[in-house]
């Protein structure tokens, strides 16, 4: 509860020390554009409560920069890269957005990234996973807040070698984000001690694994890593249970899995189940309270750890702003931002690196079983937490052109 | 009740003075073109003016020779990808990459057509329908399109060395130039001798061959007329939107392309433009609903086929009695 | 242990198992298309719709009323079915002799307004549903471990198709409707009520893919998307089999998933395409498709 007393003292310091400076800020105003899945397969994970998640932080600043509105718009880009970028274009070139948040879908997140260094202005990326955008394609308008593929791989597949899971089955979403969470697995796989036995790659949206499942159940690895995402990974998950791979001694590893996926398949079926997260509603006081009023907004439901990144960034960035004084200069107000600490309830202290990560704790969670539940969305065990210095990629190895 | 109307007809052979209202049609439409960065904004009309491309060449075949091809992304998204890699990892000038990409859209036009025009109507369809799909297969594996992620960051560079592409106005001109060209050369084609010829194979195919023509020679001719065209309209939209991706090689996107030609009027000149028109301004706007896209997108169709079924510019056209 | 092309064997006999399994649903879903094709010349986009409907409905009934799995069933398919007959009856048949085109974008849009009321209500991520006790567990069948739903689904879709085959093949009604399909003119002059045929064949067709989609529940994730790519690959085995042709489609249904089940043991990437290869190759070879009747 001492936070929210410091953010209203904070927001009440700044409307006091409000200047006439509307003139740094483009068109009078901050304007965030959320822009994510709204209408398809990643609409739970980041949709409607992404744009919830900004306005509270929004909010919780006290509504104002400097004396300065600041406004959030929302687009659904249908996971296409082409409708996405059109909508970024847009925003930047005549609506006066200076900030686009969230941005699931790799393909669109990459394309977001180089129209705003191309504009200049600023990327916080939530909902995207993939570990370019602080690898290869890093841009000094882009921070990269919750996750990436590299901390999933990283947390999940070192944690389980090291707790006797040492061979390995791949089941690969056939699409380079499948492939890229299948690299790096197994490259932590590998250097923990453990091996590969065999993989198997099925296209996007396959509605039964159980021949693929078959395979793995055959090669008789200890565990079976889903290299996938979404609506795969739950029917891979499910149907796993229908073949009683788990019965027979075999265990499943999400690489990338959500709340709401764990939500969807109930606990019955997804007990056991072992994942990694940055953020989980019921870890402590704060994101307790937080996650609390998210759900009164969004009819129960509880915020993923997309939801929780878009409010930690969005406030982090107004942090900046308030510093600088500014929105016109996007790669000076990243520059801000990772020169300030980072604070909120949600990921606690941290800070954002030259490359753009942002570093915090990643968890590893078991899934509980029902009779451990005590009500709806009680779902994770706390295995491990993942100290922020261990949990992403080192900045060496990201081969960032950004890092000297 | 007027439920059982057929769509639109067309004139088989149209008197010069019924020309007329075209040619004012297309004197405005150049003035819309002039006149538009200024009201709108350049990105949005330029995406607009090469899906207006892309559905005047599917129009070709539709609407002049009565093909339905449901593959025709394969072309968008062919030249799509050629344009993006020979721009991006060649880096070739925007004036060789576009052709370069127009190009491997026409040659995979003649084979595709070659296989395809063997069939009629709905197994015309799906054949086409079929080549697209294993092509789609085939980028999705293929190391150079970058799998999902697409061809990023294609650079616009400049026109003949001078013409600086990644101003928005300057580019702009440049692809309503493409645009017009490629609308007048279909345009062209409708009204040449030639064109008359697919209209009779559109009308009765074993009269056009009774009389002696070599009908599937015209048919393969304009399937790669249209797939060349449609390759154009692809290679120019990947430079304008340095992005070049799965989607447009998608079955979807072979859907839309149906759909903007329908909205607009199958077999007229002007429908494919302003049902294209309509199309991204849906996308484009509706985006801002949020998760009621898809269900506002689904009324639209509906209401079409209900309502409006020859197209807006065919019924236009009806009530006119006036061929557009 | 012996091996066929690299594979031991019973890994292979176990695919094909499979591979039959989902080409239960495939003939399911491919006969209620076919069936409407054959009588309103519709291609029925709105199938994957109706499927996921029927899913939801199973869904709704267990969690809302306390229906179980097996009242499902039979109440599922009966209220998908009666939205389908009012679909019929409010737009379909505005469409009557129309070109092809028309019946399928109105059903896509429909889809599309279908599928979106569902997510907005229930969420894409979907629901769980529950395999019903008494098909619970499996068995060990030496090469592989079956579960006992798979096989209740392969039982039952095959007694549907069959029941439904003869229905149209050998009794009186299938031939009035089969009639109707090739002179509606004549079939209405002998006093038959064509219309009120169509649209109960439209019903009977949808409620045969709302039966599928609760089938599918306990198998697959109840979500408002399971069906929307499903359309496209049922439609191809409609066209491998021969529009319109009943028997085609129950054969290549089960055909194409046993050749979709052994291309995942081969060449997994490959499996989502190898329908179309299919496709293009008989379409070239025999344009009516592999049952159907050259017109």
């Amino acid at each position: 509860m001492r936070r929210s007393w410091l953010f209203a003292a904070a927001a009440l310091a700044g409307t006091l020390l409000t200047l006439p400076a509307a003139a740094d800020f483009t068109g009078g105003k901050v304007r965030i554009g959320v822009l994510n899945d709204q209408s398809s397969l990643y609409a739970d994970i980041t949709g409607q409560g992404s744009v919830v998640a900004a306005r509270m932080a929004v909010e919780d600043w006290g509504g104002k920069v400097k004396g300065v509105p600041i406004e959030v718009v929302f687009a659904d880009h249908q996971n296409k890269p082409d409708v996405g970028s059109n909508i970024a274009r847009q925003w930047y070139d005549t609506e006066g957005v200076d900030a686009i948040v969230d941005v699931p879908t790799s393909s669109v997140a990459l394309a977001i990234n180089e129209i705003t260094r191309e504009k200049n202005k600023v990327f916080l990326v939530s909902g995207a996973a993939t570990s370019d955008l602080t690898g290869p394609k890093c841009s000094p308008n882009t921070v990269h807040w919750t996750y990436d593929t590299w901390a999933l791989a990283n947390g999940t597949g070192s944690a389980i070698v090291q707790t006797g899971g040492d061979s390995w089955f791949f089941l690969t979403a056939d699409y380079a984000f499948g492939h890229a969470l299948e690299r790096d697995t197994e490259a932590v796989v590998l250097k923990s001690g453990g091996k590969v036995l065999g993989k198997v790659r099925h296209p996007l949206n396959t509605p039964d694994f159980s021949s693929y499942l078959l395979q793995a159940q055959a090669s008789r690895a200890k565990i079976i890593g889903l290299a996938n995402a979404g609506g795969d990974t739950i029917n891979s998950i499910k149907q796993a249970a229908e073949f009683g791979i788990v019965a027979g001694g075999q265990n499943l590893a999400g690489l990338l899995v959500f709340i709401t996926d764990v939500h969807g398949l109930g606990l019955q079926t997804a007990q056991g189940l072992i994942l990694t997260e940055s953020f989980y509603w019921d870890l402590n006081d704060s994101t307790r309270a937080w996650s609390k009023r998210f759900a009164e907004r969004m009819n129960g439901r509880m915020p993923t750890m997309v939801h929780a990144g878009v409010y930690a960034a969005v406030l982090h960035y107004l942090k900046a702003l308030d510093a600088l004084g500014s929105d016109a200069d996007g790669r000076a107000v990243v520059a801000k931002m990772k020169e300030m600490p980072t604070d909120d309830p949600l990921f606690g202290k941290g800070e954002i690196r030259v490359d753009g990560r942002k570093l915090h704790p990643m968890y590893l969670f078991e899934v509980k079983k029902p009779a451990e539940s005590k009500g709806p969305w009680d779902y994770y065990k706390l295995k491990a937490t993942i100290p922020a210095d261990k949990a992403f990629r080192p900045l060496a190895e990201g081969n960032c052109p950004l890092v000297k | 009740m007027a439920a059982r109307s057929e769509p639109a007809p067309i004139a088989v052979a149209v008197p010069s003075d019924v020309l007329r209202h075209q040619k004012l049609g297309i004197v405005l439409l150049a003035a819309l073109l002039l006149v538009a960065p200024f009201v709108f904004y350049p990105v949005f009309v330029m995406k607009v003016l090469c899906f207006a491309l892309f559905a005047c060449a599917f129009n070709l075949l539709i609407g002049y020779v009565g093909l339905l091809s449901f593959g025709h992304a394969a072309f968008f998204g062919t030249a799509s990808y050629a344009a993006g890699h020979a721009a991006k990892v060649w880096g070739l000038p925007f004036e060789l990459a576009v052709p370069f990409a127009t190009l491997c859209s026409a040659g995979l036009g003649l084979v595709f057509g070659w296989l395809a025009i063997r069939r009629q109507g709905i197994y015309f369809a799906m054949i086409t329908l079929a080549l697209a799909q294993m092509l789609y297969f085939f980028y999705l594996q293929a190391p150079f399109t970058g799998g999902e992620d697409g061809i990023q960051a294609i650079p616009r560079g400049k026109l003949f060395g001078i013409l600086d592409l990644s101003n928005d106005l300057v580019i702009y001109w440049v692809v309503a130039a493409i645009f017009m060209g490629g609308f007048l050369l279909i345009y062209r084609t409708i009204h040449s001798p030639f064109g008359q010829v697919l209209k009779a194979i559109r009308e009765n195919e074993a009269r056009a061959i009774s009389l002696g023509y070599d009908t599937d020679r015209y048919k393969l001719v304009a399937f790669t007329l249209s797939a060349a065209l449609s390759g154009l309209a692809g290679g120019t939209k990947a430079i304008v939107f340095q992005l070049a991706s799965l989607t447009d090689v998608h079955w979807t996107m072979s859907g839309e392309v149906v759909l903007m030609a329908l909205v607009g009027g199958l077999g007229t000149v002007f429908g494919p433009v302003l049902g294209a028109a309509v199309i991204v301004s849906l996308q484009n706007y509706l985006a801002g609903l949020g998760h009621w896209v898809t269900i506002v997108q689904g009324l639209i169709f509906v209401a079409c086929v209900l309502a409006f079924r020859r197209g807006i510019v065919g019924e236009l056209a009806h009530l006119l009695k006036k061929p557009l | 242990m012996v091996e066929i092309l690299g594979v031991p064997a019973p890994a292979l006999f176990g695919q094909l198992l499979l591979g039959l399994i989902n080409g239960a649903f495939y003939a399911m879903l491919s006969l209620g298309l076919a069936v409407i094709f054959g009588l309103l010349n519709i291609i029925n986009f709105t199938h994957g719709a109706q499927y996921m409907m029927g899913a939801f409905t199973a869904w709704m009934l267990l969690n809302w009323f306390g229906i179980g799995y097996w009242w499902s069933l039979l109440l599922a398919p009966l209220f998908v079915g009666l939205t389908g007959i009012a679909i019929e009856r409010l737009l379909l048949k505005r469409l009557a002799g129309l070109d092809h085109l028309y019946g399928l974008l109105l059903t896509f849009g429909l889809a599309l307004v279908i599928q979106g009321l569902y997510r907005n209500e229930f969420g894409s991520t979907g629901l769980p549903y529950a395999i019903p006790a008494e098909l619970r567990g499996g068995q060990n069948l030496g090469f592989m471990f079956l579960p006992n739903y798979r096989a209740w689904v392969v039982v039952v879709s095959l007694a549907v198709c069959l029941a439904t085959w003869l229905v149209i093949e050998k009794t009186r009604l299938g031939s009035y409707l089969r009639a109707a399909t090739e002179n509606p003119t004549l079939v209405q002059a002998m006093g038959i009520d064509v219309p009120k045929m169509v649209t109960l064949t439209y019903g009977f067709g949808v409620a045969l893919a709302a039966f599928a989609g609760v089938l599918a529940a306990p198998i697959y994730q109840v979500s408002p998307l399971m069906g929307a790519d499903l359309i496209i690959v049922v439609f191809a085995v409609v066209v491998i089999g021969g529009m319109g042709s009943i028997l085609g489609s129950i054969v290549t249904g089960f055909g194409l998933g046993v050749i979709e089940g052994l291309t995942k043991v081969f060449w997994p990437q490959a499996s989502a395409t190898v329908i179309f290869v299919i496709m293009a190759i008989v379409l070239l070879l025999r344009p009516a498709g592999l049952f159907g009747r050259a017109s």
